[in-house]
């Protein structure tokens, strides 16, 4: 086994299942970027935090918007402030990188050590928007056309790239990456995952929160199933307020922490009082 | 060798390239598969898949190529031979077994071994034949019998098990549409243009402008890009569609998202359409159909969901309404040629399985539409139809049956 390998292990907020261990592994060993899916509350963020700490690395954060674009991480080059300094003499205009601002991907390329660069929810932006990153991603350089000068990774970084959506990345983009789907966790591993949050918990309550946390995402016909986050923050409510499930009869308290849509609420009322 | 499970994938019709087999054999090169079949199994999923709805038939492909392979049976011989060796184990034994554990040579129980393994479907408790746990069958795990293999157990599951039981089978594109999937399927339609408010940086102008002023700032805003193409989506509701309500109210949720569209309406008809459509699903508020011609552009895109089953005289005959008060001169096929004649695009979609299509209402109806059966792929492509055009699907020929019908 390469020293390369079996880096990742997870950490001791983060619980990884092996498949995802062995998938992140791949992806550091291959330097190829690591695509993570899964239901939103799964941990898909959380995974590079954890990654980073594991493996003692910056970590370098781009969250994509709707309105994100692709040169964007790269770098952007502002115009309209070197017009104003030349218009009003207050800086020295002729020096163009001044104006240049690198984007996290250009930071992570420019990095003189070795980084893990988030780019989260990349789905959010355009369908082009993949695309458009092909080339930087393959060849981890670029050039900055306004000073002439090429940003070129020194160690290649590690990237992560998180998507919600089933489909509609393109398939040259895709192709480049490494993929993994994070399944939603089992009551198993679901177990291990809540102690790690609220390391005092008792066993009589973790199962009963698990019990009827499972059975809600039971529910048929839910629009928005709760998650491993939803779950989280739900028994930080319940510990709060002392409140003791296995006396609790009629319903669940702090629904809201778990349903989010109120179409959700009135579904699961319903079918509490028949 | 392995160019083969390539190629077995490839004919699953799953979209593996020759640049991920590469980085296969690289990964492959540094060990990453732990040399084992369940390393290999993860890591090439891992690398050539990258869809979650292609998991199922990667899971297929996986079991068809390698169900003859000997699964670690080497490693489990020589388990089993340190396990005989070790004297120990042999303590407590019955005369009489330990005589019969020297008929059951090692040739044999592998032999014995991996035809049960075949003849063996699921998984297995108890029992003195089948390989499992806790029973007293010669294989198996937490079993009574001396000579017993152990098999897999403890660790992680083997590649074969994970791949036989097809978790993945529900996320197969044909069948599940949630919301957000077919979100991203309406998202490819779309026609991209600048409309409203100016509320966006020009940068070329604003530097261009400047210029010109001599230097003094002059900054240009433009609106945004915006979605030009505008929906007309008229939905059956009630009768035969009140199985498929949850798939049409996702369906509605997607489509009426704000912003999505630059001009979105949504209409109800029963069964079919003929003079009059309904603003509510409750047929309250109607609207007569020409209403809709007369104010909609024949640019807008018409989209139709329903079952297009019916009786063929309430589709092909005047007055084929099955409400009495709905005085209609004009057959319903008849309100849906003027339909289809107005819009320049128009797409059919219909929750029936295609396999329910022949012999039916739908094979006249999709005569008239472009029809796709309501699921991720089809709804993909009636959207590529309504942005580009082409070739509308085929559906069968419906004339025969409805002679049939007539006479």
């Amino acid at each position: 086994m390469s020293d390369v390998f079996d880096q990742f292990q997870g950490t001791d907020s983060y619980i990884a299942s092996d498949e995802l261990r062995h998938a992140v592994n791949v992806a550091v060993a291959l330097a190829r970027p690591l695509l993570v899916r899964g239901e939103p509350g799964t941990g898909k963020t959380l995974l590079a935090e954890n990654l980073a700490r594991s493996l003692g690395l910056p970590l370098i954060r781009w969250h994509v918007k709707s309105t994100t674009k692709a040169r964007d991480g790269l770098y952007v080059y502002d115009t309209v402030a070197r017009l104003h300094d030349s218009r009003f003499n207050s800086g020295d205009v002729r020096d163009i990188a001044k104006y240049i601002k690198l984007g996290p991907l250009g930071q992570a390329l420019d990095a003189d050590s070795r980084v893990v660069l988030l780019i989260d929810e990349i789905d959010k932006a355009d369908i082009e928007f993949p695309n458009d990153l092909l080339l930087e991603i393959d060849a981890m350089r670029f050039w900055i056309d306004e000073t002439g000068r090429e940003v070129v990774a020194k160690q290649r970084p590690v990237v992560i790239i998180t998507s919600n959506n089933e489909k509609e990345l393109p398939d040259a983009f895709l192709r480049r990456c490494v993929f993994h789907y994070i399944q939603f966790p089992t009551r198993e591993l679901m177990a291990e995952i809540v102690r790690v949050h609220h390391p005092d918990i008792t066993d009589r309550v973790l199962d009963n929160a698990l019990e009827m946390f499972f059975g809600l995402r039971a529910t048929p016909k839910l629009r928005k199933k709760p998650s491993t986050s939803e779950l989280i923050d739900w028994i930080c409510a319940l510990k709060k307020a002392g409140v003791d499930l296995s006396r609790v009869s009629g319903g669940i308290p702090f629904l809201g922490t778990l349903l989010k849509t109120e179409q959700d609420v009135e579904l699961v009322g319903k079918r509490a009082k028949a | 060798m392995l160019i083969d499970f390539l190629f077995e994938l490839r004919k699953k019709r799953l979209p593996v390239s020759t640049h991920e087999w590469m980085a296969l054999m690289e990964a492959m090169a540094l060990g990453l598969h732990e040399s084992s079949l369940d390393g290999f199994y993860h890591l090439c999923r891992t690398i050539c898949i990258k869809d979650i709805a292609h998991y199922d038939a990667y899971d297929e492909a996986f079991l068809a190529y390698f169900k003859d392979v000997h699964t670690d049976a080497l490693s489990l011989t020589e388990q089993l031979r340190a396990w005989l060796a070790d004297p120990r184990n042999l303590e407590g034994l019955t005369d009489e077994q330990r005589q019969a554990l020297q008929d059951l040579d090692l040739e044999k129980l592998r032999e014995l071994f991996e035809q049960r393994l075949k003849e063996q479907k699921e998984r297995h408790d108890g029992g003195n034949r089948w390989i499992g746990t806790g029973g007293t069958s010669p294989f198996g795990n937490s079993g009574k019998n001396p000579t017993g293999m152990r098999v897999g157990g403890g660790g992680s599951r083997s590649a074969m098990a994970v791949a036989d039981e097809r978790r993945f089978k529900e996320y197969r594109r044909d069948v599940v549409l949630d919301v957000r999937q077919i979100d991203v399927a309406l998202r490819g339609l779309r026609r991209l243009g600048r409309e409203g408010a100016e509320e966006e940086l020009d940068l070329d102008e604003t530097v261009d402008k400047t210029c010109r002023n001599a230097g003094d700032i002059d900054i240009v805003f433009r609106p945004p890009r915006r979605n030009r193409v505008k929906v007309v989506l008229l939905m059956d509701v009630g009768g035969s569609m009140d199985p498929h309500s949850e798939l049409m109210s996702r369906l509605f949720t997607a489509a009426s998202r704000s912003g999505r569209f630059a001009k979105f309406r949504s209409y109800y008809f029963h069964n079919c359409i003929y003079n009059t459509i309904y603003e509510d699903a409750q047929f309250r508020k109607g609207l007569p159909v020409a209403d809709l011609l007369s104010n909609s552009d024949r640019d807008e895109k018409l989209v139709i969901v329903g079952d297009a089953l019916m009786h063929p005289a309430e589709l092909l005959d005047p007055g084929g309404s099955m409400y009495l008060y709905a005085q209609n001169r004009a057959s319903g096929i008849e309100w849906l040629r003027r339909l289809s004649a107005h819009f320049r695009s128009a797409a059919w979609l219909n929750p029936e399985p295609e396999r329910f299509w022949s012999g039916t209402t739908i094979e006249v109806i999709a005569s008239v539409f472009g029809m796709w059966p309501l699921t991720l792929d089809g709804l993909a492509q009636s959207v590529r139809y309504l942005v580009r055009g082409g070739e509308r699907p085929k559906v069968g020929d419906p004339s025969k049956w409805m002679k049939a019908v007539a006479g």
